[in-house]
């Protein structure tokens, strides 16, 4: 643009500089979940996710072997072990109350209630010795603080997908998404030929009840839907959803396609007709591949669309293991799993990580889509 | 234009009333006759097949969506080939045939999507409204019994504060980030990328983003670390943390940056096209005159694009008025901050009462009415 910008320098780094923030500000949130999904589950729990590169540090309680297994050494009872019992990490400091977990600096020795003195290394080593044979009962409380270095895993997604059903309401959200995608294309195109090529008395009062349409909301047809499935006997089916999606993806679909074959040229049709094409015809062979890249605008509004809904899921599928999508999934972890972050980010990540590919991937068509539907002249 | 409105004929550009009828009727016997053609095809293979083929169901839905798809090819192919039949368009009567079977084919090419919007999306709107007026399960009237309850509800009462103040905040900040972001990445090289980055939280569920912001918002209590980031910028500064979606009345606007986060890439996008559309002269004249970017941008560029960011705001505002996975997940309409959706969702569901759930709906549907007229208006202007 040829705009005096260039010829400042300072504007021109105020204008990076600030759409680098924009930039950060609208990709972080998703950067969070995503590397949390693939930290450690208890690294994840204590500390954020901008510290997943620096080693953290965590409060572990161990206990130590029953005092019964004190063995003599030197005139003294003495317990030995290793806090992290088969793990490794390194030990800043150990207490023996929960209230001071590092009351005690490494190598310090603390007197226990029971007469011993207990002391930890920073290996994680403890000895607990006792001048006279120990009552025998349970093994002492140990509170240790341990710094861990960074720890990644794909633990969690194996845990999501498999145990936590995700795979499965992945596969659902599939079975739902791809129908209700095709099928309204295929309705709207013919529909939309006709409102744009085609003369009829009515056309005009169509036209403007789909652009009418377009914008009734949801909620309008969630139970007269409902009330009317269950007296037909569709009930809670993908037969049901499907043609849903289609009914309430029809408006957008027609309204696209109308005003993109709107704007073909005319006179290809013509001379077509003139040749003794019919309709019929002139729609497949002539009409159908010109609109390629608003069929393809559509079906990317209507996967995306269709993918992310929960509404419409809700209401017409049922709650269980063989129809729940990844959305309800999603909210159901989010009811029962509120507090374990390494099951949510990761399931988060699962339910958006194909509409964010198919999005980069097609975005220009998206684009066009968008642009078809809204900028209007003024 | 059709050929058929350059000849006179029954099927003309305005026929009679009778005609029009007449065209209806048959168009309606053959699109029976094409969707039974059709279904009954589908419904044979699929019994032929579900016995060859396992138990799969990604396999079975496979199966539904390629006989699906087969159907509507059948049922557009068929309903053709009997018009045709019907009315052959050779033989000594060729032009009336024509004539004839151009009044009727539009009709077959609407016939499924007018059926299908009719029944899921004309016929609730008259059936709400029917409902509205009837008891929990629609089966005694109680005449304004929901709407006089609807007047003196508490909870209706806040859900429509709320909503109201989603109408004026998400629509408004959306815009502006947008524009404030169109403007700025078509001054920079890296422009297309920072506008992709920016664009892709649109493709990413209201429940999927309810969860990367609820991540954000996490509170731990105070002295212990903070894992949400909100929470440890706020203590980093010195603040205490808050458990901010608890947050009575300011819990609303942590619920809307959600929205706005992921509408202001849609904003962009068209702003961004708009701005692209001004005429260079307009800018080059105020250049001259020795105007500052700042005064080029307020006073030159944002006048001539109102139009398209009134569409920018009408588009938002539709989607805030139906506005409900967000606040569902997030908090389900607790500490003050229901939505009419999500009301009208808990009463359908939990309070399992259609006629009150019904009503609430009608209210949405009237806030949507003005802008839904405003439409119609706009596109009958472009079309003529």
């Amino acid at each position: 643009m040829s705009t005096p910008v260039g010829s400042r320098p300072a504007l021109a780094w105020v204008v990076n500089i600030s759409v680098i923030l924009l930039v950060a500000l609208w990709t972080l949130p998703t950067l969070g979940i995503l590397v949390s999904s693939l930290r450690d589950k208890d690294q994840l729990a204590v500390s954020g996710w901008w510290t997943a590169l620096t080693s953290s540090e965590r409060n572990l309680v161990a206990r130590s072997a029953p005092p019964e297994e004190a063995r003599l050494q030197e005139g003294r009872y003495v317990l030995t072990g290793n806090v992290f019992e088969g793990n490794s990490g390194e030990v800043t400091g150990f207490g023996i109350s929960s209230r001071e977990p590092s009351a005690f600096a490494v190598g310090e020795n603390a007197e226990l209630r029971d007469g011993g003195m207990l002391t930890v290394d920073t290996d994680g080593d403890y000895t607990i010795a006792y001048s006279e044979k120990p009552e025998p009962g349970r093994g002492q409380r140990i509170f240790v603080s341990t710094v861990e270095p960074p720890k990644f895993t794909t633990e969690n997604y194996e845990n999501v997908l498999f145990s936590e059903g995700l795979g499965k309401s992945f596969i659902n959200t599939m079975t739902v998404t791809i129908p209700a995608t095709v099928i309204p294309i295929l309705i709207a195109a013919y529909a939309a030929y006709a409102l744009a090529w085609m003369e009829f008395p009515g056309r005009a009062l169509l036209l403007a009840a789909i652009v009418g349409l377009l914008v009734v909301p949801l909620q309008m047809s969630l139970i007269p839907l409902l009330r009317l499935y269950n007296t037909v006997g569709i009930g809670k089916s993908f037969i049901g959803i499907w043609l849903a999606h289609t009914g309430f993806g029809l408006p957008l679909a027609i309204y696209l396609l109308r005003n993109y074959m709107a704007g073909l040229p005319r006179e290809i049709i013509e001379s077509a007709r003139v040749d003794g094409a019919s309709d019929f015809e002139i729609f497949r062979k002539i009409i159908l591949p010109l609109s390629f890249p608003a069929l393809a605008s559509f079906a990317i509004f209507q996967f995306l669309w269709v993918w992310n809904d929960l509404l419409v899921a809700t209401v017409f599928l049922g709650n269980n293991e063989e129809q729940l999508v990844l959305t309800g999934r999603l909210r159901e972890l989010l009811g029962s799993r509120g507090g374990n972050w390494e099951i949510l980010t990761a399931s988060a990540f699962v339910a958006i990580v194909v509409p964010i590919l198919v999005f980069f991937a097609l975005q220009r068509y998206l684009v066009r889509g968008l642009l078809a539907g809204s900028v209007k002249g003024g | 234009m059709a050929i058929s409105s350059t000849e006179t004929g029954p099927s003309d550009g305005s026929p009679g009333l009778g005609a029009f009828f007449r065209n209806l009727v048959i168009a309606l016997g053959i699109m029976a006759a094409g969707i039974v053609f059709a279904v009954l095809c589908a419904v044979a293979v699929f019994s032929a097949l579900n016995t060859v083929l396992p138990d799969i169901k990604l396999v079975q839905a496979v199966l539904v969506m390629v006989l699906g798809v087969a159907a509507c090819f059948g049922y557009f192919w068929g309903s053709n080939r009997l018009l045709d039949m019907i009315y052959p368009p050779r033989g000594h009567r060729v032009a009336e045939n024509i004539n004839a079977a151009n009044g009727i084919r539009p009709w077959l090419f609407l016939g499924p999507a007018v059926i299908i919007l009719g029944i899921y999306l004309v016929y609730p709107v008259v059936n709400s409204i029917v409902l509205s007026f009837y008891g929990p399960s629609g089966e005694h009237w109680v005449g304004g019994a929901n709407y006089a309850w609807l007047a003196k509800d508490a909870a209706f009462r806040e859900s429509m504060r709320n909503n109201l103040l989603w109408l004026v905040v998400v629509p408004a900040a959306a815009t502006f980030f947008g524009l404030i972001a169109a403007a700025l990445t078509d001054r920079i090289s890296w422009g297309n990328v920072a506008k992709s980055l920016i664009f892709m939280p649109m493709a990413i569920s209201f429940v999927g983003a309810s969860v990367i912001w609820k991540f954000i918002y996490d509170y731990r209590a105070e002295g212990s670390e903070q894992i949400g980031i909100l929470n440890a910028v706020v203590t980093f500064f010195g603040g205490e943390p808050q458990a901010w979606i608890t947050l009575p009345f300011w819990n609303n606007f942590f619920l809307m940056v959600i929205l706005i986060w992921i509408q202001t890439g849609f904003a962009m996008v068209i702003l961004s096209a708009a701005l692209r559309g001004i005429p260079e002269e307009t800018i080059e004249a105020a250049v001259i005159d020795g105007a500052s970017p700042f005064q080029i941008f307020y006073k030159i560029k944002v006048p001539q694009i109102w139009g398209t960011i009134a569409v920018v705001w009408t588009t938002i505002t539709i989607l805030v008025l139906k506005v409900f996975d967000i606040v569902l997940a997030m908090t389900n309409g607790q500490w003050g901050s229901q939505v009419l959706a999500n009301y009208m969702f808990d009463w359908m569901f939990r309070g399992l009462d259609f006629g009150r759930a019904s009503t609430i709906a009608l209210v949405i549907m009237a806030m949507v009415t003005p802008i839904m007229i405003w439409n119609i208006r706009e596109a009958r202007k472009d079309m003529k």
